[in-house]
Formats: C-alpha cells, structure tokens, sequence
C-alpha cells in the first residue's frame, strides 16, 4: 500500500434549508481509487468544482469520507485516535498565504506547529531552523509576515508544515494568488523538497506549466478521477483536456498544432527544449 | 488614513526594553497608566517624564513612529481638550459672547492632554516593543491564576493574538474595498451622520463576509496543523525571567514608589494638579 | 486622444521615512478604442498607475487629462470621472454586498443618479452582456461560483457605461476554462462597444493574445511601451526584470538561432506555428 490511498472515497456535501431539512446532495467525490506511493511527484487537475480541493482535504483529515476509505501511511482517516497522527504526516498549504500564517514573526508561525504536538522546546528551534533553511527563508526569520511578497508567505507556510515532519505534503492551489516569480519560487522549493528529503508532494494546482516535471498526473472531473498519468502521456491528450475545461501548456499546444497541420512531431512534448531538438530532427 | 494606526504594531529592533519579559512589560505598562493617574504635582510630573523619555530611548523606536500612533487618537484629544477648555467653571480669563474660558479650564485641558498622550505613548512602548505572539504568551502565563475560576485563558490569548496579526491585513482591505466601492461612485465623504452611516453599508458588508471567510480559513490551516487547544501544548519561547527582568521589576517598583511619594509628601502645586 | 499623462509622479507617504516614489515621470497617451496591457511585477507601479486614471489618487505632481481636460482641476466633476474610467480591482467578488445580484449591479448606476427604471435597465443589460442566466439575478450573489461572482462584479461597472474600462488582473485564480471565458468576454465587449480597455496582468499569454498596446512597468517607470511583437522582441531585458516573454517566443528564438528562417517577432501560439511551417513545409 502507497503512502495515500483511497478506496472507493465519497464525499457528499448536504445543503440543508432554514428548517434543517435535506435542500440537496453535492456529490464532491464519486467512487475515487488512489494510491501514491511514498516519494513521489503527484499533481492534480481539474477545473474549479471538480472535487480536486475536497480530495485534498481528505489527505489531511479535514474531511471525513462519507463512504469508503481513505488511507494516510497505512492508517484510516475515520480512526479517532489516529487524527493527530495523520495530521502530522500529511501536511497540508493552502491557496491564500495571509489565511494560514498564525503568528507575527515568521519563525514563530513555523513553531505553532511543533508547538501544538507537545515537541520540547529545544527542538522545536532545531525544527524551525532546519525548516526555515529548507525553504531559504532563514534570512526572514524575525521578519513580520505582512511585511513579506506572496511567495515569501507560501514558503513560510511550507516552512511550518516541514516543521511537523512530514511524510506528505498537499498544496491546495498554493500560487493561484501569485505573481509569476513567486510562482516560481513556490514551485522551485517544492521540487527541491521532493527531490532532496524525498517528501511525497501532491501539488494541485491550474498551471500547467508547474507539473511537467511531476512523476504522475491525475485529472478529475465531477468527483471522479478522470485520467491518470505521466505529464506526457496527459498533455498529449489535448482535446480530452480541453473537454475538461483544461489546458496544456503553451509548448505542448504548439507542437500539437504543428503536428495537426502534417509535421512529423509526437505528442505530449513538455518544454522548449523537446520541441527545439524534434523540429531540428526534421530538416 | 487607516494605515497611520501604530497601536499594536511590532517593531523590530535588539533593546533592552525588547528583551524583557512581557509579564514585566505587562506590569509596567499597567504601573505607568496608574501613574499617570496619580500624579498631582510637577515633581511627579517630571519623575514621569523622565522615566517615559528613558523608555523612549531605550526601546530605539524613533519617536515619529510613536507619534504617528497619536494620530489615531487626535479627534479624542482635540474633543476632550474643547470640552475641558469651555465647559469647566472658575475664574475667567477670557470670555466673548458665550464663550467662557476659565484658568481651571486651561488647566484642565492641558493636564488631559498630558494625561492621554502619556498614556498612549506609555501602552504603546509595550506593543511597538512585543511582538503580538509574546504579549499574548505574557498575559496567558502572568494571568493563569484566572483559570482557577474558570476563565479560558489560553483561548483569550490566541484569539487575541490572532487578532493583532488580522488588525493590519483587515485594515488594508478595508481601504481597497473602499476605493473600489468608490470607483462605483460609492461617496463614503458627503452627507448628515445617517447618510453616511448608511453609506458605510457597502464598505462593511464585504469586510465582514471576508473576514469571515478568512477565520474560516484560518480554522481549518490551524486544524491541519494539530491545533487543539491549550492542552498538551509546548512552547518555541516559554517565558523565562533572566536578570534583567528582575532589574526592571526593580526600577518599576522605585519609580511607583517614587510617584507615590511624591504624591503624599508634596502639595499639589498650581502649575499642573491644583484644579483637576 | 481620450487620456494623457503628462510628467506624473507619485510618492506614498511622502515627506516620511517610508516614503515611496511609487511612479517616476510617467508620460502616457491612451486613444479612444485601444486594448492595452499593463504587465509589471509587484510593487512595479502598475497597480498605481490605474488608480490615477479614475481620480482615486492623485499625482504628486504632474497632471493627467481626460478627453483635454485635466481630471485633478477642482471644477472637474470626480463623479462623471468614474462613470467615464470604469476601473475593475482584483478580486472584484469582494466588493458584493447587496441582497440580490440585480441590485447590487444597480448600485453604480444608481449612484451616478439615474432613475430606478433606468438604473435596472443598465444593470438587466450589463448582467446579459456578461452571461449570467437571467433566473440569477434575484439570488443572493454570495451564492454564485467564483467565475460568476466575478462576472456579476465585472458587470457592476459595465452598468455604468464606462468609455474606458481597466481591469486589474482580471483572471486570477481562475481555472483556465474561466479564465479564458472572461478574457474573451472583454475582447468582445472591446469590439462591438469600441471600448477603450486596459488590462492589468501577469500572464504574457494572454496579454500576447488580446491587445494591441504593452506598457511594461518597472520599479515605477515605462520600461517599454509598444505592440506585444516590439515589446518581446526585448525578451531577454524582460527577464533581467523579472518578466519574461511567453514560451513561444523563446522558441522561435533559438531556431532562428539555429539559422532556420522564422519570423522571431512570433507572440502566439498561431503566430508561431504559421511561421514555423513557412519555414519547414518550404
């Protein structure tokens, strides 16, 4: 078993009236199958209200299955007693960077969590300054979060999830508020994180660019996962994806047009570099 | 506008005064208000002065900073000090048609002026000089002894400390909204009081609905990151007295000490205390 | 010419230690009927910038004209201003606030002083032109999705029948599918209102795709201003400002670094595979 796994996982929201009867039933997720080994890239797609963010939510006992199971390092989310453990192994950072820093100083913010699980003090500084490193952000540690750009707070964020030690770490949208270099930022430190601790990431997100590098790709659509793949065997897919309300990147799309129109290009090219090497191939 | 508040505003600089205890700072805090309060004479006065002036320059805060800070209370001190200056009864100095300015009058405006600045400055030495987060751990572990009758102490604390983070997040919000609402041809400006207070509806009804999307917000990241109550917690920075705490507990109780004295052993003279 | 900016500088806090000289001699002329993007990382000024053009705050020194008349001069009426310059802040769902979405939608107009009839009809129109299904409109709009909240937000100042319309990075934290929803929207009400439109983003795809005009801003100047194609021929001085120029172009670069005959000036997706087959089908 992978360090996530879900099986059979549904999750309904119930819209009740002002007199507390059923108004009606959204289902989030639909029968979701999952399993991500320990290690591993994994990104999610899906357009807003496909149940990408309700999924997440599960990995980190935020929500509970209404059916089916869903299992974090081999333990089962509905366990009451296993709530702070999974909590710890699944870290999670979310989409509004103001939303999620609770303290005033930025190395104080990465100790809130090491804090709440009764970590002795002496090493929660050893924490925090390992954290802090991680996402090269030890310059900042007395710094206010107010006074720091989008992709600062993220970091900060990441920062205190590393904290608490994590197998797991899922980022809900973590630069959809973001300029492009704070995207970046973002998106380099979580690749640094997976490749040099081997923390497993699970990074959903809307930008197609940021996930050509993950090692799987799942794509959801009304609570179900729809496609399940490598980034190349996804995003030569082109059409599947746009009947998803997706995009591929701009790369990709061009090579898909070039092949369109006759030129001998695979499909599910990711970057310049690809694209660069098959035209030259050609003449 | 609402970015000139300072109160409850950190700021960060390796003093003294930054490194004390916050119950220390807590305490001090609380011994300057009573002593602002108690002092009737210009001794005292002075003893006040001074020790708010070393304060001051010990906590390496500018002071335009603190001053700014005074801005946000300039409408109540401009309003106390019309309401001393005409409405308190004595002997005239100066008097045209219904207007009738006493010698108390004068006295009494500046003694509150004097009395709220302080006052302002002194509470303000403590939050410029604590972070949020400290200040809250100070209150938390110096007023334990309340949960003895059943008052949530750790709850108060990390509410306000939560608080004090939103202050300035929540207050840059409010200033976009408003431009936004304008760029509507919202007036938030003209108007008789009524007007405007109903003008204020498109202003406050989108900071309460985002405010109240970001607690929720901050629930669940608080939540995922195994906050569950006081209970069982650790702490990155218990609060520890160390030497110099206990030589400004010191300095604190001789300075209290010294404005008391002042107090019983010298009259209240003319110049500041005689008429309040 | 409908606005000029002439010599504008702007300092926040001026006279502080925090002082901010958040735009420097900014000299600028926007025509009736032009689409223009403004791209320019945080705190580059752009943000700034457009809230000069409505009145919301005002140059340090330097004077901005509205259709010849300077906008600051105290017989300028600041309300016809903001009915003429309609600005859209980010995340405009925030600004929400009525009972219904009709109303609030009616609430620009309405301020304008248009009669209740008049003021309801603008608002019927601006929410048609942004495709909300008309059995919305007496719903609460906190109940919409996070694309059509936007759309109802975009549509209270289409109601008041601006000539000029800035959007302030009007897609993000849209999925692609709103996003480019919206952006065609704009591109749509540009052409058949002949609206002038300036949008502020941070994607150079889609700016590549949509306007005619770039106005790049840097540490609070025009860094450059000109056609996508001029401006992103400059690709690499864009990247020693933080920006950078859709992949596209980068590609059509270094083929043509290759010694392959393509077009470099290629900024879209159709541009580039219109040159790249010249190239290759020859």
């Amino acid at each position: 078993m992978g360090i996530i796994k879900a099986v059979k996982l549904c999750h309904e929201y119930i819209h009740r009236d002002e007199e507390g009867n059923v108004d009606n039933i959204e289902t989030a997720l639909d029968n979701v199958d999952l399993d991500i080994s320990q290690g591993d890239f994994i990104a999610i797609l899906g357009h807003n209200g496909s149940g990408k963010s309700t999924l997440a939510k599960h990995m980190n006992v935020i929500l509970s299955p209404s059916e089916g199971t869903m299992y974090v390092d081999g333990k089962d989310t509905s366990d009451e007693d296993e709530l702070w453990n999974i909590r710890q192994t699944a870290g999670m950072v979310f989409q509004n960077p103001d939303n999620q820093i609770i303290a005033g100083i930025v190395e104080e913010d990465v100790g809130f969590g090491p804090e709440n699980i009764g970590v002795p003090t002496k090493e929660i500084w050893a924490r925090v300054e390992n954290a802090l490193s991680k996402v090269h952000m030890e310059k900042y540690r007395h710094h206010s979060p107010n006074k720091l750009s989008g992709g600062q707070k993220q970091r900060v964020a990441i920062a205190g999830v590393i904290a608490m030690k994590p197998k797991v770490i899922v980022l809900d949208e973590p630069t959809a508020m973001l300029d492009p270099i704070g995207r970046r930022e973002v998106i380099e430190t979580i690749e640094e994180l997976n490749k040099k601790e081997h923390v497993t990431v699970i990074l959903i997100t809307h930008y197609m660019e940021e996930i050509v590098n993950a090692d799987k790709v799942f794509v959801m659509d009304h609570g179900k996962i729809v496609m399940q793949g490598t980034p190349r065997e996804i995003f030569s897919k082109v059409d599947e994806l746009k009947s998803y309300h997706l995009d591929v990147p701009q790369i990709t799309l061009l090579a898909h047009k070039l092949r369109e129109k006759g030129l001998n290009i695979p499909e599910g090219v990711l970057t310049k570099e690809e694209l660069l090497e098959r035209l030259c191939q050609l003449s | 506008m609402l970015r000139d508040i300072t109160i409850g505003q950190y700021y960060p600089e390796e003093s003294f005064i930054h490194k004390l205890d916050p119950r220390v700072k807590l305490l001090g805090a609380f011994l300057f208000v009573v002593s602002v309060f108690i002092y009737d004479n210009l001794l005292g006065f002075a003893i006040m002065t001074f020790f708010l002036g070393l304060c001051i320059v010990t906590c390496k805060v500018p002071l335009k900073f603190m001053v700014k800070g005074l801005r946000a209370i300039l409408f109540i001190l401009i309003l106390t000090g019309v309401i001393n200056l005409f409405l308190t009864p004595g002997t005239s100095v100066f008097s045209w048609r219904f207007i009738n300015i006493t010698k108390q009058g004068i006295y009494n405006t500046v003694y509150m002026i004097i009395r709220l600045t302080y006052l302002v400055l002194g509470s303000s030495i403590m939050t410029l000089t604590t972070t949020p987060t400290r200040l809250t751990d100070g209150m938390e572990t110096g007023l334990r002894f309340l949960k003895f009758f059943k008052f949530p102490v750790h709850e108060v604390a990390m509410m306000m400390s939560i608080a004090l983070r939103f202050i300035p997040i929540l207050i840059e919000e409010a200033d976009k909204i408003m431009k936004a609402q304008m760029a509507r041809g919202a007036d938030f400006e003209t108007g008789g009081l009524i007007k405007k207070a109903k003008n204020m509806v498109p202003l406050l009804v989108p900071l309460f609905v985002s405010a109240w999307r970001r607690a929720g917000d901050l629930a669940m990241a608080m939540e995922a990151r195994c906050y569950n109550g006081g209970e069982g917690r650790t702490r990155m920075k218990p609060l520890k007295y160390q030497k110099c705490d206990y030589i400004a507990y010191l300095i604190l109780f001789i300075y209290l000490g010294a404005m008391i004295a002042t107090r019983i052993i010298f009259k209240a003279d003319t110049l500041f205390g005689m008429y309040s | 010419m409908s606005i000029i900016l002439n010599h504008v500088n702007y300092i926040y806090s001026e006279g502080t230690k925090i002082a901010q000289h958040a735009l420097k001699d900014i000299n600028l002329q926007i025509g009736d009927g032009e689409f223009i993007g403004i791209i320019g990382h945080t705190g580059s000024g752009k943000s700034t910038l457009i809230q000069h053009l409505n009145g919301l705050l005002k140059p340090t020194s330097g004077e901005v004209y509205y259709n010849g008349r300077d906008i600051n001069d105290k017989d300028f009426s600041r309300k016809e201003l903001r009915s003429k310059v309609g600005l859209v802040f980010q995340y405009p769902e925030y600004q929400l606030f009525e009972t219904t979405i009709f109303a609030d939608v009616s609430f620009g107009p309405k301020n304008q002083g248009l009669p209740e009839n008049e003021a309801g009809l603008r608002a019927f129109e601006a929410l048609r032109s942004v495709k909300i299904p008309e059995e919305l409109y007496y719903q609460s709009p906190f109940e919409l999705s996070g694309g059509q909240k936007r759309r109802v937000a975009i549509a209270g100042v289409l109601a008041m029948k601006p000539e000029v319309l800035i959007l302030d990075e009007p897609t993000a934290g849209l999925d692609p599918m709103g996003r480019d929803e919206i952006l065609d929207e704009i591109a749509r009400l540009h052409k058949e209102r002949n609206m002038t439109v300036i949008l502020v983003s941070h994607s150079m795809e889609d700016v590549a795709k949509y306007v005619d005009r770039l106005i790049v801003m840097n540490g609070g100047v025009v860094a450059y201003n000109g056609t996508p194609r001029e401006v992103f021929s400059h690709y690499k001085k864009l990247e020693r400002i933080g920006l950078s120029a859709p992949s596209v172009t980068y590609l059509v670069h270094d083929l043509f670094e290759k010694g392959y005959d393509v077009d470099v000036n290629a900024t879209t997706v159709d541009e580039a595979v219109e040159t790249i087959l010249n190239c290759f089908k020859k």
